[in-house]
């Protein structure tokens, strides 16, 4: 902000980075230092994401708090950092559920290289959502899974190494190619313009690449996005990556690390090449439908837990990248609504579903059954996660998902016709599965399941307080991505020579 | 003859400038003295003596290249002794990279000789022998002094594959080395032959100007000689489809001379390859480049795809060094200013990577380099966590990992192909490295595994390699945060072609 000379966005990268380096050289003898190190890190993050939050500009279009110092010079690489609408929430969610996912569940063995990864892991996924610099930018971005990969091969279930493996190979393809396309885009760009420039905007404002080329790096980007998000063909790594990661693990890879997809997509797809993203929307809203559907037809038939959960991931993100790829300010706002509510849901879903495998040894839902009756509490938290992940009005889900398909409906009709058909399986597939585990009397197995610990419940609070807040009263949120996506969205339309339909009512404020 | 002839016909010998030869002259020097000596006084050396020595002169020779680097700077290029070597600032960065990786492969072997119980002096001395040859051919200004580098190189290496008298795998690589090798000179050498006819010289500088200025009617002389030098290089810098004798060979000799074959060796063969190629033979760029295209995803491919089915870890890190001449290539045949200095900075960055990860391996495989399988890295995490986390960065240097100077490496050779246009090339090498992580996370899962019983003996880091892992480690990460200055350093060890004076 204008007249702050505190660099708070560097502040946010470097605190998580040298918290786990604090971490990692803790004295081994002192174990019981961990945590406390670890809490003290987090919320230290939190807490200026939530300063960030509350200096934030509302009404402002652009980058805020900006900071940019030279980093390989000869290069015009920069470390360029820049905060504005669309990564304010995410960075806040970032903040907000690292702490949580430290507190939800302790690993079983080793917790100091554990807790070490987990704030490497921060760092990263902060500096991803921070960096306007292209080369910073895949930097942090790569830097993302080699915490993850350790995570889940250190700490995993039984098929651990398989599944980190798939994950690191899968996303490293996507990124690998998206390597040549950020050279190739600076390359082009210093072509035209004569200034070699890794820097985001300065390339976004200039639109120099010719459009065959722009097409080209485009789909270059794309799929790295596409690998993370996932959609479809290449969403294979997710189902196994999250059945077998630690319960933290799935938590912050379906919270914020599947948004760097996602977030990709509106900050170097449609913000970098506006032409190329439209041209290839189709192809992008078929993806993402097929997403929806497919993903909750999958979700229906899994007999684990956690790999149900997985699958209606899959089906979540598909109405992100169907709002995105829809262009209207509705669905693009609701798009990044969608980011944060799935962030939220899905990951206390994950959460409540760790602490039914610590107590059960089993996440089978045919082995769980009527856990309502010796567990009111839990059940009763549980079901307003799954109302939460389902859309029902007066909680959050609802709000992006609504947003998604009515701003949809005008540009993109018979995608948006599909799929709403997933927000019925979507009810579908998760009431189902509460009813299966929840209902009826509970056997012998199921009749000593503990209650809520009060612990947990302190963790699931901060979780619900969101759910139900952002449900009844999304306006503060909507206030302030609006303006950013205002701007992508005339960007696009600038560029890509197509005019928005008008809108018949100004969107679903509050 | 008589006198008079004589008389007329005085030989007056080329100016020699002493002090710009000091690097070369004191490794052959103190090679030869450190034989001599040894020789004089069998007993009686310290522990790590001639380790010691050697790291030394090694580093003489480098701060005597320091003087160089700005005599160059500030002065331009010269050819020293007739114009037979080149000083520019291009052979004073591979004489440091080869330096350096003459005291990593010192500080490496000390130890492992004591364990094999052969404590000669025979190792360092042959070891600054070649580091002189590999010099020779980084800084040769004419194909027969680069041949005579290659050969002085060559020979040293054959000898240092066989110097474990008793393990036969060493004898068997150095005879496997030996034999293609010679084939591989003997291309090289016809390739020099066919050169010389087609252009009437054998030094770089007279070639150039000849290309520059004439107009050849018939090429196809030239352009076989060029192919053969090809394969000669393309052996040396374990190029696919010549890479047939690297995986034995890495894993048969000792493992410390494995890590010097890889580094110097392939910097020495790298250096000579741009020199030629793309100095001297510019003028014919559009020949050769697609030669090199071919035998760059070839090499890459098949680095990357075979080193996936390996179960012994020395095989697949001359895999994985396969591989890593295949980017090396890829800058190479981007045929620019941006392709050198990306090739350079990846042939110094590779250095340290590869003589950090083989010092890790020369102590786990333990004695008579027995234990190579996977198996002996499983659990290493819990013997030796430190060793552990080492090997682990610098194999996520290799795998590309940013914030890790093999990033920058990959960065700076991608940047060059994309600069060149070379886009399909580009996307080929980055997905090559993909299959390559999996290689090298293999190696990581299994340190990291806990399945299994933990062998109750903690393992020994003698000093020596642990003070190499330190190195490479630190040089991995600091340039892998703070690039900058190193890769400004690579850019301005451009090579000139200086004609003899």
């Amino acid at each position: 902000m204008a007249g702050s000379t505190f660099p708070i966005l560097s502040a946010l990268i470097v605190t998580p980075g040298v918290g786990a380096v604090v971490v990692a050289l803790l004295p081994k003898q002192r174990p019981q230092l961990v945590k406390p190190v670890a809490l003290l890190v987090t919320l230290a993050t939190a807490a200026l994401t939530v300063y960030l939050l509350v200096d934030f500009k509302t009404g402002a279009a652009g980058f805020q708090d900006v900071t940019k110092h030279s980093w390989i010079g000869s290069l015009g690489i920069s470390w360029h950092l820049g905060v504005d609408g669309i990564s304010l929430f995410l960075v806040v969610l970032t903040g907000i559920l690292f702490p949580i996912a430290l507190l939800a569940a302790d690993p079983p063995h080793d917790a100091k290289s554990y807790t070490a990864w987990i704030l490497l892991l921060e760092a990263g996924v902060l500096g991803s959502f921070l960096s306007l610099d292209l080369f910073l930018f895949f930097v942090f971005f790569e830097i993302v899974l080699v915490p993850m990969y350790f995570l889940i091969g250190g700490w995993g279930y039984d098929n651990r190494v398989y599944a980190s493996l798939k994950f690191f190979l899968f996303t490293m393809a996507g990124s690998a190619v998206m390597l040549v396309g950020i050279f190739t885009t600076v390359a082009l760009h210093a072509n035209e313009t004569g200034t070699v420039t890794f820097d985001v905007v300065e390339i976004a404002t200039s639109q120099s690449i010719s459009q065959n080329a722009a097409r080209w790096l485009f789909l270059a980007f794309a799929l790295a996005f596409a690998v993370k998000v996932p959609l479809i063909p290449l969403h294979t790594w997710l189902p196994d990556a999250h059945t077998q990661a630690p319960t933290a693990g799935s938590v912050l890879l379906a919270g914020v690390l599947l948004k760097l997809g996602s977030y990709g997509f509106l900050r170097f797809g449609l913000y970098l090449f506006p032409e190329a993203s439209h041209y290839f929307a189709p192809l992008f809203l078929t993806l993402g439908t097929i997403g929806i559907i497919y993903g909750a037809i999958c979700a229906c038939m899994q007999r684990d837990l956690k790999r149900l959960v997985a699958y209606s991931s899959v089906a979540h993100m598909g109405f992100i990248v169907l709002g995105t790829f829809a262009f209207t300010m509705q669905s693009v706002t609701g798009g990044v609504l969608q980011m944060v509510n799935h962030g939220v849901s899905t990951g206390a879903l994950f959460i409540l579903v760790g602490f039914i495998s610590e107590r059960r040894h089993t996440r089978e839902i045919s082995a769980l059954k009527g856990l309502q009756a010796v567990a009111p509490i839990f059940a009763a938290v549980f079901i307003v996660v799954a109302f939460s992940s389902i859309g029902l009005p007066g909680l959050n889900g609802f709000v992006g998902e609504f947003l998604v398909l009515i701003g949809s409906f005008l540009t993109a009709r018979w995608w948006t016709v599909v799929a709403a058909g997933g927000v019925i399986l979507a009810a579908l597939y998760l009431l189902w599965a509460v009813q299966r585990v929840f209902m009826g009397e509970p056997d012998e197995a199921n009749r000593s399941f503990k209650e809520l610990t009060l612990r947990e419940g302190l963790v699931m609070a901060p979780l619900l307080a969101l759910i139900v807040f952002c449900g009844v009263y999304p306006k503060p949120l909507i206030d302030r991505i609006e303006p950013s996506v205002k701007e992508l969205v005339t960007h696009v339309e600038k560029y890509a020579g197509f005019e928005l339909p008008v809108t018949p009512t100004p969107g679903a404020k509050g | 003859m008589s006198p008079a002839v004589l008389a007329a016909t005085t030989f007056e010998g080329p100016a020699v400038q002493w002090f710009a030869l000091l690097p070369l002259l004191i490794l052959v020097g103190g090679g030869l003295v450190l034989m001599v000596v040894a020789a004089l006084v069998p007993r009686g050396w310290p522990k790590g003596g001639y380790a010691v020595v050697t790291a030394t002169l090694a580093g003489a020779a480098m701060v005597m290249s320091v003087f160089n680097w700005r005599d160059v700077q500030d002065h331009g290029a010269q050819s020293l002794v007739g114009g037979a070597i080149a000083l520019d600032g291009f052979s004073v960065f591979i004489t440091v990279v080869i330096c350096a990786a003459v005291i990593m492969t010192a500080l490496i072997a000390d130890d492992f000789l004591r364990r094999e119980g052969q404590d000669g002096c025979e190792l360092y001395a042959l070891m600054l022998m070649a580091a002189a040859g590999g010099i020779v051919m980084g800084s040769a200004n004419d194909l027969i002094v680069l041949f005579l580098g290659l050969e002085t190189l060559s020979i040293a290496l054959y000898v240092m594959a066989a110097s474990n008298p008793k393990r036969l795998q060493s004898q068997e690589s150095a005879i496997k080395y030996f034999i293609l090798g010679g084939f591989s000179s003997a291309f090289f050498l016809y390739g020099v032959a066919l050169v010389y006819g087609a252009t009437g010289s054998t030094s770089l500088p007279k070639i150039m100007d000849f290309l520059a200025t004439t107009n050849l009617l018939n090429e196809r002389l030239l352009l076989a000689g060029m192919a053969l030098l090809m394969v000669g290089f393309g052996f040396k810098v374990a190029a696919a489809p010549f890479h047939i004798w690297v995986p034995d060979v890495y894993q048969g000799a000792p493992t410390p001379v494995t890590s010097f074959m890889a580094s110097v060796g392939k910097v020495a063969a790298f250096a000579a390859l741009l020199r030629v190629f793309v100095v001297a033979l510019g003028q014919y760029e559009s020949d050769w480049r697609p030669l090199l295209w071919v035998l760059a995803v070839l090499t890459l491919l098949v680095g990357s795809v075979l080193a996936v089915v390996q179960t012994d870890v020395k095989r697949m890190l001359a895999y994985s060094s396969i591989s890593h001449a295949g980017f090396i290539l890829v800058g190479v045949q981007a045929a620019n200013a941006k392709g050198v200095a990306g090739s350079l900075f990846y042939l110094l960055t590779y250095a340290f990577l590869v003589a950090g990860t083989f010092a890790v391996v020369t102590v786990v495989v333990g004695p008579g380099d027995s234990q190579t399988g996977l198996d002996a890295f499983r659990g290493l995490a819990r013997r030796r966590p430190s060793l552990a986390l080492a090997l682990t960065v610098l194999l996520l240097a290799q795998a590309g990992v940013p914030l890790t100077a093999g990033f920058d490496a990959k960065f700076e050779v991608i940047v060059a192909a994309v600069d060149a246009k070379s886009y399909v090339l580009a996307v080929i090498a980055m997905l090559c490295s993909v299959i390559a992580a999996f290689v090298y996370l293999r190696i990581t899962v299994s340190m990291y595994s806990t399945d299994g019983e933990v062998p109750a003996k903690r393992l020994r880091v003698p000093i020596g390699a642990a003070t190499a892992v330190t190195i490479a480690v630190t040089f991995t990460l600091v340039v892998g945060f703070f690039p900058s200055n190193l890769i400004d350093l690579a850019r301005d060890a451009v090579p000139v072609i200086v004609s003899g004076s």
